[in-house]
């Protein structure tokens, strides 16, 4: 089928400002957004920047804003999106080059998070105890793949970059639900604090643009009720 | 084109799970850099799904032995046996560690890590299969790689990434005597980075992106083994190839062989379990080579599904539902969104997929790059994962042993850079080392060169699968060697449009042509000459394993003139003697 996309396109070294161009590319109705995106790259336009790398929506490399929604351009299918495609690069972080953002901000906010485990305690030889409830207390947040779409779909960070944004507090939740981790209230402290949790005002954007289907809004209000608990928060 | 200068005392190139593993070994011993053409955790071990394969015996009486002699006739009898037991010994400790980072496991009612079926995996050398393989769901590599990043995060490893390294330079252009330092060029930027260190852990993952059909990711395109072969390192094992049983049909993506641990079926078109035919005591867990085979000759005699009969059948409809949202949601998910059906009552179309290189850089069991096979060193150098060739997978790799090889291969090359590094000065780095790789981009960039890169890819992805892959012949693979020379007399004319310096990615794609040429040159060769059936390696012609002239690994020089001369090298035997394979 013919698919007429349109794409927002800069590069720094040679444009004033974005703008926007149209291709137009043959695929297959179960092609991938991003095999359209290659059409163009490989046989119309070699300088259209995007990234990608596993193509199935494991590695979180190409998320972008897909007629108006946040999306991994290779879990989206065209016959889902239709022959006209509008695709612009994610909100809220610097375009470096077309479809590339700057990712070191949210990076930067994923590691203020402690994001790993804290246990001090000598296990011994074997694995520590967790029973599969415990284990399935947390399962959700570890789906996370750190492709940015939830965070540059809030209007709050889009508003405030200082704010840690909703993957930072996915990636805490994941910690601090783990039975094993023993960082709770430091960890909950950092996100008690000006720049954390309570900037959420529960747009459920972030749900939405989830391409892993984490419930990335109650995992936030998690967070939120944990820093309540008395004495939970410490530096 | 700027050029900036580093010094670390080793460098890891690659940061998937062997990249990250080794890192963490470093940590705090020596002054290290990562260096990655991703962000870490775009690496294509979060793409693995099934298991790590290791004797807990959690769930079922399991030993570290029963493992290895798995693995050794898994691997057809071309596994380095002494290197085979240490990868399973170690294991139990390896997953007790990757546990204690963090890595949430499934578990068992009685909190332990839950284990479950994967191929060729048996109890007591052959009699049953057993629950061997300790997972997170179906997205066991995702949690490796977040869980061994986090730890990297923790401990401060430096990284730099979306860096694509381009050379390596040697102390006297002679490896074996010694690293002296790498090339990276900044993809942001389009900048040089020359990097002067002592030591480089190269782990940078497979090349399954020389076939069409293939569960790789765009990225996996044997950088590692294609700048190291053309200074002069061989290749060892390159016609060994995996092709896994269940892709996703015409796509390739990859549906984890967890989905027939757990009951699924394959069927054919008459919706007969033909697997009870080919592997009557394991039938749907056989090894992959078996599977694939079985799966083509089943296409081959017109038991295929759909108007083309070209494809089979995967069936997980005989599956307790919750099993499969609570085990597989992964691969369900990646049914309904590619395929538009529900693997809960529907049938799922699959094809063998290009899935995993057996062979690749030389290496022993402390991850040091070998050179030839008098075992010479090459100081310095290590490689571990998938790019590497230990060998601890011969002929055919286990499921869930890659996984494995990269956290115990990681962490032992890891180990061995950090106490090289502190007893060696630095090698000192010949001034202008760099001057080659900015003159080939310069060349790319700037030439008056008629091809297109994307072309020439997809020409060399189609001739492979159609005459390198599951069956070969000598006409197929002369076919595809010739086809390949002309593919490399292309490459020499291409031209890159884009005359841009930042996130220039034709002009990365083109860089990773070349190596993708390099390594499907090395493989076809060395399947050529391999009169004889072993493992992923097929040959119509040549049916048989053929023990008497071809129990050896071998080994793939580049000579100066592009040309390719094989060597051969003894395989380590231990306890087990070749048998017939059956299961």
């Amino acid at each position: 089928m013919h698919v007429d996309l349109t794409i927002k396109r800069f590069d720094p070294e040679r444009d004033d400002g974005p703008h926007w161009e149209r291709y137009g590319v043959e695929v297959d109705e179960g092609d991938r957004v991003l095999d359209a995106l290659h059409q163009v790259r490989w046989y119309q336009d070699g300088s259209l920047a995007f990234r990608r790398s596993c193509a199935h929506g494991v590695c979180g490399s190409d998320a972008m804003v897909i007629n108006g929604h946040n999306r991994l351009a290779c879990v989206l299918l065209v016959r889902d999106v239709g022959s006209t495609i509008t695709v612009e690069p994610l909100r809220g972080l610097p375009v470096l080059k077309d479809l590339v953002v700057d990712m070191d901000a949210f990076f930067a906010q994923y590691r203020s998070v402690m994001p790993w485990l804290v246990n001090d305690t000598d296990p011994g030889d074997t694995e520590r105890l967790q029973s599969p409830e415990q284990r399935a207390r947390f399962d959700d947040t570890t789906k996370c793949i750190l492709c940015a779409a939830c965070t540059t779909s809030c209007p709050i960070y889009w508003a405030n970059g200082t704010y840690v944004g909703p993957a930072a507090i996915v990636n805490a939740h994941r910690f601090v639900f783990d039975s094993r981790d023993e960082a709770g209230a430091e960890r909950l402290h950092i996100l008690d604090e000006q720049s954390g949790v309570w900037r959420c005002r529960t747009a459920f954007n972030c749900t939405d643009a989830c391409p892993r289907g984490i419930k990335v809004t109650e995992a936030i209000q998690e967070v939120k009720r944990a820093v309540l608990r008395p004495g939970a928060s410490q530096k | 084109m700027d050029i900036h200068r580093h010094r670390f005392d080793a460098v890891i190139v690659g940061a998937g799970g062997a990249g990250l593993r080794a890192a963490i070994e470093t940590a705090g011993k020596c002054q290290v850099a990562v260096i990655s053409k991703l962000y870490p955790t775009r690496s294509h071990t979060g793409a693995a799904q099934g298991g790590m394969c290791a004797a807990l015996a959690n769930v079922e009486e399991d030993s570290w032995e029963w493992h290895a002699f798995d693995t050794v006739k898994g691997g057809d009898y071309l596994v380095d046996q002494p290197a085979a037991e240490i990868m399973c010994r170690e294991a139990v400790d390896a997953v007790i560690e990757l546990e204690h980072f963090g890595l949430p496991f499934n578990r068992t009612p009685e909190g332990r890590i839950d284990q479950r079926r994967f191929g060729g995996h048996t109890r007591n050398h052959g009699e049953a299969p057993v629950k061997r393989a300790c997972y997170a769901a179906d997205r066991t590599g995702h949690m490796i790689l977040q869980t061994l990043y986090q730890q990297c995060v923790a401990r401060g490893v430096v990284f730099f990434d979306e860096f694509q390294v381009l050379d390596v330079a040697f102390v006297g252009d002679d490896p074996r005597r010694g690293v002296a330092g790498v090339v990276a060029s900044e993809l942001a930027t389009g900048d040089l980075h020359v990097f002067e260190c002592s030591a480089a852990l190269f782990a940078t993952g497979g090349f399954g992106r020389i076939f069409k059909v293939s569960s790789n990711a765009h990225t996996l395109t044997g950088d590692g083994p294609g700048l190291l072969w053309r200074r002069g390192v061989p290749l060892e094992d390159m016609e060994f190839f995996q092709f896994h049983p269940t892709g996703i049909n015409k796509l390739g993506i990859l549906l984890s062989e967890a989905a027939r641990g757990e009951g699924g079926i394959l069927r054919n078109a008459e919706g007969e379990r033909f697997m009870e035919r080919y592997a009557p005591t394991v039938k749907d867990l056989a090894p992959r080579d078996m599977v694939s085979r079985a799966m083509l000759t089943e296409i081959r005699q017109g038991k295929g599904c759909g108007p083309n009969q070209d494809y089979l059948h995967l069936d997980l409809t005989h599956l307790p539902p919750e099993q499969i949202d609570e085990k597989l949601p992964d691969i369900a998910e990646f049914v309904r969104t590619y395929l538009g059906i529900e693997p809960k009552t529907d049938l799922i179309p699959i094809q063998p997929t290009a899935h995993y290189a057996m062979g690749g850089i030389p290496t022993n069991v402390s991850a040091e790059v070998v050179l030839d096979a008098e075992g010479t060193i090459a100081p310095g150098l290590y490689a571990a994962g998938e790019c590497a060739c230990v060998s601890v997978h011969g002929a055919n790799r286990l499921g869930t042993n890659s996984l494995l090889d990269i956290v115990v291969f990681g962490r032992r090359g890891g180990a061995a850079m950090a106490a090289f590094v502190v007893s060696r000065e630095p090698a000192g780095l010949a001034p202008g080392f760099e001057d080659g790789v900015a003159a080939t981009i310069t060349g790319l960039l700037g030439g008056d060169g008629r091809e297109r890169a994307a072309d020439i890819r997809a020409e060399l992805q189609e001739q492979m699968t159609l005459s390198a892959s599951v069956f070969r012949t000598d006409e197929s693979l002369r076919a595809v060697s010739a086809t390949i020379d002309n593919l490399r007399r292309r490459y020499r004319d291409v031209a890159v449009s884009d005359q841009s310096r930042r996130f220039n990615y034709e002009l990365s794609e083109a860089l990773e042509l070349g190596y993708l040429l390099d390594v499907a040159q090395a493989l076809v060769a060395a399947a050529l000459a391999r009169t004889e059936s072993r493992g992923g390696h097929f040959r119509d012609d040549h049916p048989l394993r053929d023990d008497a002239n071809w129990m050896r690994h071998s080994l793939a020089f580049r000579q100066p003139d592009g040309s390719i001369r094989l060597g051969y090298k003894p395989v380590a035997d231990g306890p087990y003697l070749p048998m017939e394979r059956k299961y």
